[in-house]
This record gives C-alpha cells, structure tokens and sequence, in this order.
C-alpha cells in the first residue's frame, strides 16, 4: 500500500540518525578499547589487549566491579521483594482503586533521580533527619555512621529509585492474566494459595525477569548515587570510568571497561529475553 | 472477586500492609524534603522548627539557577524536537515497513533507555571530541534527543496499534495522497500519543543528568547546576527547588497519565460503537 | 456412544428421591442494580437443566453464585442436606466449564486436566489413570502433551469438559460452552454433550440464550426474564404450554392474540369460540405451524375448527417452509408456517383448532 517514497521518507532518516548516534559511537568506544594512552597525555592508536588485561590484572577493577554487582544485585531482590506483592495487590484486590494506586506509583519514576538521591542524602547524614530522629526519641546515642557515604547508602538508595522501574513489567504481567484462569482454578479446588503458586506466579515470571534485569542492570551502570551517598567504600565500577575519563585520563582503560559493562549488560539482556520468551505462553 | 463469608483469606490479609510500606518508602524521603525546605535552621535536625520561605525567597533571587532553568527548558523542547521528528518515522517503519535490519533497529532504538546512562553518555562524548565539536548545549540536545527517540518511538507505536488502517486506506482512495494522508488523517489520530510522548520527554530531559554529564560544556543544565552546588555542599535552598521540581513532575506525569486514559476509553467507546452497530 | 438419541423424559423434581441441588430464594444485587429477585428451584440427580435467558436476565450470575464467584445477597442453596453457598469455590463438588474454556496457557493438555486431582493431592498414578480415561471419554488423548494454544476451539472446549469432569462433581455447570464455535461444531457438541451426559449420569447445568439449544439438549428449561423464574418445565411442555407472553415469543415463533371473554365464549378480533374462561380480558399463543391453509389440506381438519380468510403479504423461504405473514379483514396480521410452496398470493383459507390456542398470561409490558 505504501510507496517506495513514503517507505523511504520513513525508515531513512531515522536509520541514519541511529546510525550517526548511536552505532558510530559504539564503535568508536570499541576501537579506544584497543588503543592505549601515552605517557604524555596523548592517544596512541597502536592496537593492544593491554587495556582488557589491566582490567582482569589489577585489584582495585576487578574488586570495583564485584562489589558493583554485589551492590547491583541486592538492589535486584529488594526491588522485586518491595514490587512484586505491591504489583500483584494492585493487579487483583485493589479493586476500584487500581487506577489510583498505579499513578501512586509511577510518578516518583519520574521524578528527578537527583530529587530523590539527594532526598535521601539528607536524610541519612549524621545530622540528618534519621539520626537526628532516632536520637530525638531516644533509640540511638550517638549518629548511626554506616547510614551514609557506605554501600549500605548507595543499595538503598537504588532500591528507592528502582523498585518502581521493577514494578512495571511485573504489573503488566499480572494484568494480562485473564482473570477466568483464576476463577477456574478455584473451581477446581485450589485454594487462593495454591492458584497464586500453580497459575498466577507462573504467568508472572516474564514480567519478574524484565524487571530483575532493569534492576540489576540499571544499578549496575549507575554512578551517580556512589558519587553523593557512597563513600569511599561505596565506589561503583561506573565511577572508576569516570574518574578515567576526567582527571585519572585514561580513556582507552575507560573504554575498556565501558565495553566490558556495555557486552556484560547486552548479554543479560539477550539472556533475559531468551528466558523470558520461554516463559511466555501467548 | 468476592468469595462467600467463611472463605480463608489470612494470606492476603498482609498485603495492603505491604502496599503501604511501600508507599511510604517511595514517597517520604520526597515528602521530608519538602518538609525541610521550609525549615529555617536548615537541612537536617529533626523536628523540624522556625518554618519560614526564606529558602524560597534565596532561590528566587539566585540568577545562575534561573539561567540553568532557561538551559535546560531550551534542551527540552528542541529535545522533544529531534525525538519526534525522528521518533515518529521510526515507529512508522517499525510498523509497517520491512528492511533488512530491522530487528537490530528496533534493540537498538530501545537500548538508550535500558542502558545506564554512562554508556550512552561517554560514546557520545567521543564521537563529539573526534569530531572537534564543542560541548555546549548544542551537544547535550544531541545526547537527549538520541536517549529519547525511544521514549517517542514506543508511545507512537503503541498509538499506531490502536489506529484503524482503513482510514488512510479511504484517504488514499479518496484521491489524497501519501503526504497528504499523513498530515490529515495519520498524525491527527496520532495526536495523543504525540502529546503524551512531549510530556514524557520533555519530563526526562529536564530531570535528565546521566547522560548530560558527559556531555556538558560551559552551561548548565537545571539538574547539573544542582549538582555543581551538591558537590559544594548541602543547603536547603536545593531542598525548595527539589521541590518545585517535584510539583511541576507530578503534574506533567499526572497529565500524561489522564490522556492514555482518555485516548483509550476513546477506543472503547468506538469499538462498542462498531459491536452495537453491528448488531 | 448409541447415536440415537431417546426421547426426553420430563422428571418431575420431586420424582422420590431427594434433591440434588435446592436454591432457595437467592437474591442478588450489584449495588442499586438487582440482577436475581427470589429465585427458588431445584435440581434433580442426573438432570439435564437449562438456564435460558436473555443477556442481562441473569442466568450467568446464577450460575456464578452456584458455583461460588459470587455470593448472593440473600438466599440459601442447599446441595442434599448441607449449605454449599457458605462454601468457598475450591471446597465445593462442583466444577464449571467456562465460557472461553479458561485453560491453562501455560501447562499441556494433560496437566490442565489432571489440575483438580494434583491439588487435592491424589497419587500420581491414580491421577495419570483419571486423566487418560476422561482424555478417552472427550476422544482427545493424541492431544495430550499438546499445548492449550496450539488447538483449535472446539478441541479446547473438550479439553475444558474433562478437565471439570475428572473431579467427579456431583454437579457440573457450564456457561454457554458453545457459543464460540461456529453453527455446524455447535449442533455436533450439543448432540455429543448430551450423550456424554448420559453416559455420566450427573447432573449439568447449561447457560444459554439460544432456545433451539436449550430445546434440543434439556431435560428441563428454566427460563429466566429480568432475574426472575418466567417458568420451568420440559421442552415440550414450555413449548406447547407457555405460562406467558414472553415464553411464548421467546421460545420459538408464535402469533400473539387479544381477545374478550364473555359467557363462555371469546371474542377474539372477528372470530369467536368457546373457552372455559372466566371473563374479562385474554391473551393467546398461536404456533404458526398449527395455523392451516386450507387449499392445501387433505379435506379440512374435521369439525370445531375456526376458519377464516387472509391475504398473503410477506412470505419467506425456510427450507422445507415457508414462513408466511398473511392479513386478515380486520387488520390482523399472523404468521403461518406451511409446506413449501413457489408463489403465495391472493387470498387463503385457513383454519386452526381452538384448543391450540393457548391462554397465557401477560407478563408486564416490556420491549
């Protein structure tokens, strides 16, 4: 039905720019990866495996990046433990106010990372509202120290910001249960318990993985939080990028480790989806 | 579903519990900033005590602040610019077209939003430093615009699903051609993802930092200029423009949230239009 | 499976034994909105019941609050001598074949209908022979590890069937199973339904608003109307005796005629015949098929007929007869089902015998 034109006007302009800003950037990270800096600040196109060996080699990258998935994947459960009874409460016994409770739960999605990450920052200080609190009532004595600049900080504070984000697909997924499968489920003598293991949780599970995924990988990647709220015990490997690219200027190391987070994350990805289509009954 | 009297629901009696616990870890870390925006003695201590606007009022004076604000509005609307102009087309062709490439199109359109930030961020910075383009605002548009095709991309494919080829189908046969079409009858029934894709992208570019990061030159955007000041130090005047900004968020989202709902309760109400119809 | 399919007995309710199912009373309503108004019936064991309805009559919410997906608002069921209603759904001995099947996406053919027996925990072995035995009895055991997405409707409509009745309900209720399928798998599901329900022997419970199926496949018809019982009965007996207007019109075709009763007789536009009647105003139900042209009958029915004359102006082809709409001098307009003829025109005689004509009552006007 549509002209070769028409077909063109649409799928070139977005190709090209795709293509401009996205791919060619890729490739480029991929190329700095292989390169190497020289020791007067300058970048030196030789092709090299030194950068990936370094990455592998020294302690303080490999450590960075263990404890970034560590931080990552605590992020992970308690988003899933915090979205899945809050996303299946809404799915099927919230009732009237289903629609209500979903926009509850959006808008902080929304609003500003900084907004909350900062939020958080003071509230957890030692003279924040926390321990200002607790000591105002008398539970504590003296300021809780690990409540901030630790990993303790950054995993909560990720936990707030991602919980929504895990929350999503999980509803979604629950939403599209057809809600005669249930009721047929009863009707065979499951009790509500039995039908939520045997039919409602299985249905679910693609929605729980594109949520674990965003988590993880999402917190995984992050750098801003480590930066306000994680101390010097709370680096994140994202962080060391950075720092790689600014003042430590290495940035075939950066790239590097860019690519490595970036193939790390593509593959959960493909992962993800291969579990998930399993899953999927449609 | 109701379920007659005697019927066990001791699991489930744990759930609201639940939901609320988790309503109000989301919401009061953002409801004790605002509280303390007000506060006099400043951030932290708690109670909070000597409520007062002075915060308020150091803010409203604070040029650099307002000149972020300009930025950042600037970024967004030409933001919302690029990622429509090419969004659009893209869903477009997602929908009907088939291309060689097209699978690697799709992920590819959707990886800025499932990847963090830094990725996309530092690529692009080296694609402008090789190129010797300054970092400025210009290249910070470039980098939004690139994150959220995806976001204009997924709200007008959603909306192309729900629209009723047989209407360009009539157009065409009408006499109207592809161009025309697509100005009378394709994008007017598209009009309210389009506005719901703008909200959605001008929202996230203004509270956009992650990928701005990398790719800042001389000014500021809102969120970074915020940042500059976090790094300096905490004061309650960033806690008043937190919440401002959190105001202006929960409108536009709430906004956004009302026309899916409206555009979809249009849809019924035509579907059940067509089914009486029919008999 | 016998393929000739006996005669329906009418069983009385109370033929002896006790009840199977006895609703007694149940009211039921959605905020302002009553959908069910004192509805009292029971069910006999092994019965064949129909609910027939219009949407919006309620046979479906009946047939939830018996099931247990709602409760009713006020109201008792009793299944022998024990409450059900007080009863949550998976404690109840009964099963439901829903109306789009409701099987599981994402277990096979095999599990979906082995579900019930695994949740109560029965032996593995006892559930693989249950299973193939009611696979068996739907003729559905090559489908077995197959997938509820990858088959057709029809077969996923069995495949619902067995898996309600491997449980052994004691009732089984079913909720307008085969309005999904197309005409032709239709008409073969309600003959094979009702043989398998023989064949069982326990009692179903069939939601449907199509009244050729209800004819066709109960031993009993509860017809409902705006949540209430119009009647209930067989099929022969709410077709040949309607209670009402509305049964009347609902169940088949039939001409609906006002008439006066004085003395002993009824005037019924320009004819008259002798009723035992009290006076006052009348209402009857003509069957079309039972109204006769008289050229066409082998000499005319005999004596006691009511004969009169009408004009033919509508006829409609229906296979093997014709539907015809014919005017009379006073404006009366009835329908006539008569033998097939090429071309009807002009004036008819026709006749019908007066005890054909049945009196009904009228059911509060409704559109």
């Amino acid at each position: 039905m549509f002209s070769r034109t028409y077909r063109a006007a649409i799928t070139v302009p977005p190709l090209v720019w795709v293509a401009v800003f996205l791919l060619v950037p890729y490739a480029l990270l991929f190329c700095y990866s292989f390169w190497s800096v020289s020791p007067n600040q300058t970048i030196v196109h030789s092709w090299t495996l030194d950068n990936y060996r370094d990455l592998f080699r020294v302690n303080v990258y490999l450590q960075t990046l263990f404890r970034s998935m560590w931080i990552a994947a605590r992020v992970m459960v308690f988003s899933l433990l915090l979205g899945y009874p809050l996303a299946y409460y809404l799915s099927f016994h919230a009732g009237a106010r289903k629609e209500l409770f979903y926009q509850l739960v959006i808008i902080p999605l929304w609003v500003s990372y900084l907004v909350r990450a900062y939020a958080w920052k003071t509230i957890l200080g030692s003279d924040g509202v926390l321990n200002t609190l607790l000591q105002y009532v008398h539970l504590t004595q003296h300021p809780l120290d690990f409540l901030l600049y630790s990993p303790f900080a950054v995993v909560l504070t990720l936990t707030h910001i991602y919980t929504p984000f895990a929350f999503l697909p999980i509803y979604a997924s629950l939403e599209h249960i057809p809600r005669n499968l249930v009721e047929a489920s009863h009707d065979l003598g499951a009790s509500p318990f039995q039908t939520f293991w045997r039919v409602i949780f299985p249905l679910s599970i693609p929605g729980v993985l594109a949520g674990a995924t965003f988590a993880f990988v999402l917190s995984l990647g992050d750098f801003l939080a480590p930066l306000l709220l994680g101390g010097p015990s709370g680096i994140m490997i994202s962080n060391i990028v950075v720092s790689l690219f600014g003042a430590a200027y290495n940035w075939p190391l950066g790239a590097a480790i860019s690519l490595s987070m970036l193939l790390l994350v593509l593959a959960l990805l493909v992962l993800s989806e291969k579990v998930e289509r399993k899953w999927s009954f449609r | 579903m109701e379920f007659p009297v005697s019927a066990a629901r001791s699991t489930s009696r744990w759930l609201p519990w639940h939901a609320i616990a988790v309503f109000s870890f989301l919401y009061l870390p953002i409801i004790t900033l605002i509280v303390y925006s007000f506060n006099g003695p400043g951030v932290g201590g708690f109670p909070p005590h000597n409520l007062t606007l002075d915060w308020y009022r150091m803010l409203f004076v604070d040029d650099a602040i307002w000149e972020s604000v300009l930025n950042s509005l600037k970024v967004a609307i030409a933001a919302i610019a690029i990622s429509l102009t090419f969004g659009i087309p893209a869903a477009l062709a997602l929908d009907r077209v088939e291309f060689p490439g097209k699978a690697l199109f799709r992920r590819l359109v959707l990886l800025p939003l499932i990847l963090p930030g830094i990725i996309t961020g530092l690529s692009l910075s080296i694609l402008f430093h090789d190129s010797h383009v300054k970092f400025s605002i210009l290249t910070i548009v470039l980098g939004h615009g690139t994150a959220l095709i995806s976001v204009a991309t997924t709200e007008v494919f959603a909306g192309l699903q729900k629209l009723d080829r047989a209407q360009e189908e009539a157009s065409l046969d009408l006499g109207a051609n592809y161009w025309q079409t697509f100005w009378r009858i394709t994008i007017p029934n598209l009009r309210l993802s389009i506005i719901g894709a703008a909200l959605l992208i001008f929202t996230l570019s203004m509270d956009e930092i992650a990928v701005s990061f990398f790719l800042i030159g001389r000014d500021n955007t809102l969120p970074l200029e915020i940042w500059g000041r976090l790094r300096r130090g905490i004061t309650p005047e960033i806690n008043a423009i937190s919440s401002i900004i959190f105001v202006f968020s929960l409108i536009a989202i709430v906004t956004w949230y009302r026309l899916r709902a409206s555009a979809e309760a249009k849809v019924e109400i035509a579907t059940e239009f067509e089914t009486t119809v029919q008999g | 499976m016998a393929t000739i399919i006996e005669p329906t007995l009418a069983r009385s309710p109370n033929s002896g034994a006790q009840p199977l199912l006895s609703i007694r009373n149940i009211a039921k309503s959605f905020g302002k909105n009553p959908v069910l108004r004192d509805i009292s019936l029971q069910i006999a064991e092994g019965e064949f019941l129909t609910i027939l309805g219009e949407s919006g009559s309620g046979k479906t919410t009946l047939l939830r609050i018996i099931a247990g997906f709602e409760s009713a608002t006020s109201g008792e069921i009793w299944m022998e001598d024990a409450r059900l209603d007080i009863l949550p759904p998976y404690r109840r001995r009964v099963n439901t074949v829903f109306q789009h099947y409701a099987l599981f996406p994402h277990l096979t053919v095999e599990e979906n209908v082995g579900y019930g027996l695994r949740v109560a925990k029965l032996p593995k072995e006892e559930v693989a022979n249950r299973v193939e035995q009611a696979l068996a009895m739907v003729k559905m055991t090559a489908y077995a590890k197959s997938k509820p997405a990858k088959i057709s409707g029809g077969q996923q409509q069995r495949i619902a069937l067995a898996r309600a009745l491997v449980n052994r309900p004691r009732l089984l209720l079913l909720d307008e199973p085969l309005s999904a399928l197309d005409a032709n798998l239709r008409r073969q599901m309600q003959v094979e339904l009702k043989s398998l329900q023989r064949e069982v022997g326990i009692s179903f419970v069939f939601v449907t608003h199509d009244q050729e199926e209800a004819m066709v496949m109960s031993d009993r018809i509860a017809l409902l109307r705006r949540g209430e019982l119009e009647q209930i009965a067989s099929p022969r007996e709410i077709y040949g005796r309607p209670a009402t207007a509305y049964t009347a019109q609902f169940i088949g075709h039939t001409n609906l005629l006002q008439g006066e009763v004085q003395g002993g007789v009824v005037r019924c536009h320009s004819l008259d015949w002798p009723v035992g009647l009290p006076d006052g105003p009348v209402w009857f139900s003509l069957r079309p098929e039972h109204l006769r042209v008289v050229n066409l009958a082998v000499g005319s029915a005999g004596v006691n007929v009511i004969r009169f004359r009408g004009r033919v102006c509508h006829q409609a082809f229906h296979g093997s007869t014709d539907l015809l709409q014919v005017e009379c001098e006073d404006g009366l307009k009835l329908s006539i089902r008569t033998a097939t003829r090429e071309n009807w025109h002009g004036e008819l005689e026709l006749e019908f015998s007066p005890e054909d004509a049945v009196a009904v009552r009228k059911s509060e006007e409704k559109v």
